[in-house]
């Protein structure tokens, strides 16, 4: 399709190149050539990565900017950033695999399960919108739905006749919390698995019924190995996804829920650590596993394209 | 395909007519289960959307009522903020698609090698956290040689670097649907300049894929917290949350206007975009 635009033809090139005649060697049309994307890159060099590389250096200094490993030592062994990292993770694994189960499940529905056809325009519609629907408004819309007063809690106490704060239950906790993120995960799982369902072909299933195969020999063995990259890169996106929220968080519990990226923020607003080393080494674990799990979400989509074309 | 056509024709006959059978049967289990899932799913889109709506109605006593939106609407702090993120949503938007649109385009034309590199950047704000970004520009730009806390420029900055994945996405599927080569040369014998193709040629050309990028930007800018919050830059988003921690019922009237800002905003690209190609879906980044 796009191979006429992609092969370098002479005659096109030269007529490119036919504005400045005479002018340029083949050579420094090359490096004019890279003065055309200078200002991304200086862009991208001057607040993506000088301020990531800043963190990883900081990281390694104690207060009179001497090297040290002293920072990473204390986040690895302090119980407060191991319960910070700990929180982070298990929110992010949560909302992950579950946003990642029902997302499929509803995506599956809506391509595969035989239902009317503007049911999958109204869905990825919503999706397209809930995805987006993230942070402090969001927070507000849980509360006004769970919370002490919100409407789902209230018809509960009133129709079961039950208190349910009496024993001590809350919202404002880890779980309270998935609740809330699940609601931007699970439509980014539909938004991505829609098309991978898509891409499944009717000759595949047929094929496998062809050759005495049932429903389960044919997700076992075509299906799912097929949408398993997809699936899986997939749910390493929602897990960093999850793994990066601040706002959503924030306006939910305050700093109720130590998240890691909770106590990050701490720090900015007032050196709460005391040490700008710590919130540094804090800020380069953050990057850490946000980068291999942006890894795994590249490698896993590499795969999945082979069936996509 | 035709290796023993006769038998493989019965056989095809034969399973085709069995596998009609099974096929009507599943699809009638299918069903069920398919619409219990689309409930569940509906339900816990609007269920929320719902409470909040409800939940804004209910500030005087015993009825529901506007109230919560008259207080909201009648404070003036209100269109301050709501006016700066405005304001930000205008530089932001102006800002990558001058750095995204040409960049794009020239990566398509002449330097298809550097693509990857692009997009790796594009990528970028999923692997750094706003708030790891933020954090990281106030160490860096806080102190001389380069003191740019203070101004404008990081909070800027910050919304551009959340742009990035959808704007290139957009103008990269834009560029893709359209000869750039063909267009820029009949441009260029026509004695056209850069300026003249980007703006005349290549920009109308994008019109959808761009309207896509600045109405997701758009959307994402107004309702944004972390980056304004602490970066102490008056916007919609902080203000928001300093109401949610003030007050009852208005904050949920807040959130509906800010939730139909993103309907808006989504149902305006879906507009745009109607009939076109190779739409994709659009992912922002963490917030």
């Amino acid at each position: 399709m796009s191979g006429s635009n992609l092969e370098p033809s002479t005659t096109r090139q030269s007529l490119l190149r036919g504005d400045t005649p005479g002018v340029r060697t083949p050579r420094s049309r090359a490096v004019w050539a890279y003065v055309g994307v200078a200002p991304f890159f200086i862009f991208a060099v001057m607040f993506l990565l000088l301020p990531s590389l800043s963190i990883f250096v900081r990281s390694f200094q104690d207060l009179q900017n001497h090297f040290t490993f002293d920072n990473i030592i204390a986040i690895l062994t302090g119980r407060d950033f191991i319960n910070a990292y700990k929180a982070s993770l298990s929110i992010s694994l949560i909302t992950a695999i579950g946003g990642a189960i029902f997302g499929f499940l509803l995506a599956y529905a809506v391509i595969l399960g035989g239902l009317p056809n503007g049911v999958r325009t109204f869905l990825t519609t919503f999706s397209g919108v809930a995805s987006n629907f993230a942070g402090v408004p969001l927070a507000f819309a849980f509360i006004a739905t769970m919370g002490n007063a919100g409407l789902v809690t209230r018809l509960i106490e009133t129709n079961l006749n039950v208190d349910i704060h009496a024993r001590g239950f809350t919202i404002y906790n880890i779980w309270g919390l998935s609740i809330v993120y699940m609601y931007f995960q699970f439509p980014l799982m539909v938004l991505i698995m829609a098309p991978a369902l898509d891409g499944l072909k009717r000759e595949w299933r047929e094929a496998a019924e062809n050759l005495g195969g049932t429903t389960y020999h044919y997700w076992r063995h075509v299906a799912l190995p097929i949408l398993l990259p997809s699936l899986l890169g997939t749910t390493i996106l929602l897990f960093g996804n999850a793994f990066g929220a601040y706002a959503t968080a924030y306006a939910f519990s305050g700093s109720f829920i130590n998240l890691v990226t909770i106590v990050i923020g701490a720090q900015i607003q007032g050196d709460v650590l005391y040490n700008p080393g710590l919130g540094n080494a804090l800020a380069l674990g953050m990057i850490l596993i946000m980068a291999l799990c942006m890894l795994g979400y590249v490698s896993m989509q590499r795969r999945a394209a082979r069936w996509t074309r | 395909m035709n290796i023993e056509t006769g038998r493989g024709l019965g056989a095809w006959a034969f399973l085709h007519s069995r596998k009609k059978r099974s096929n009507e049967v599943t699809r009638k289990r299918g069903s069920v289960w398919a619409w219990i899932i689309l409930i569940l799913g509906i339900l816990y889109f609007f269920v929320p959307l719902f409470s909040t709506f409800e939940f804004s109605m209910r500030m005087l006593k015993g009825r529901y009522s506007f109230e919560a939106y008259r207080v909201a609407f009648g404070d003036s702090r209100f269109y301050h903020d709501f006016g700066f993120s405005l304001l930000w949503a205008a530089i932001t938007i102006a800002v990558s698609l001058l750095l995204i649109v040409p960049t794009a385009y020239w990566v398509h034309l002449r330097l298809p090698k550097l693509r990857p590199a692009v997009e790796f950047v594009t990528l970028m704000p999923f692997v750094v956290p706003a708030v790891v970004l933020v954090f990281g520009l106030i160490k860096l730009y806080g102190s001389p040689p380069i003191t740019l806390v203070g101004t404008p420029v990081l909070l800027i900055a910050g919304y551009v670097v959340l742009s990035l994945p959808y704007m290139f996405r957009a103008v990269d599927t834009g560029l893709r649907a359209i000869d750039v080569r063909t267009l820029t040369e009949a441009a260029q014998s026509l004695g056209a300049g850069w300026g003249t193709i980007l703006k005349d040629v290549i920009f109308p050309n994008l019109r959808v894929a761009i309207l896509s990028g600045v109405f997701l930007t758009f959307a994402i800018v107004m309702g944004e917290f972390t980056f304004a919050a602490l970066l102490v830059w008056p916007a919609f988003g902080p203000y928001m949350e300093e109401i949610g921690a003030m007050r009852a019922y208005t904050p949920q009237a807040l959130s509906v206007v800010s939730f139909l800002l993103t309907w808006g905003s989504i149902g305006l690209i879906q507009w745009v975009a109607r009939g076109a190609p190779g739409q994709q879906a659009q992912i922002a980044g963490t917030r």
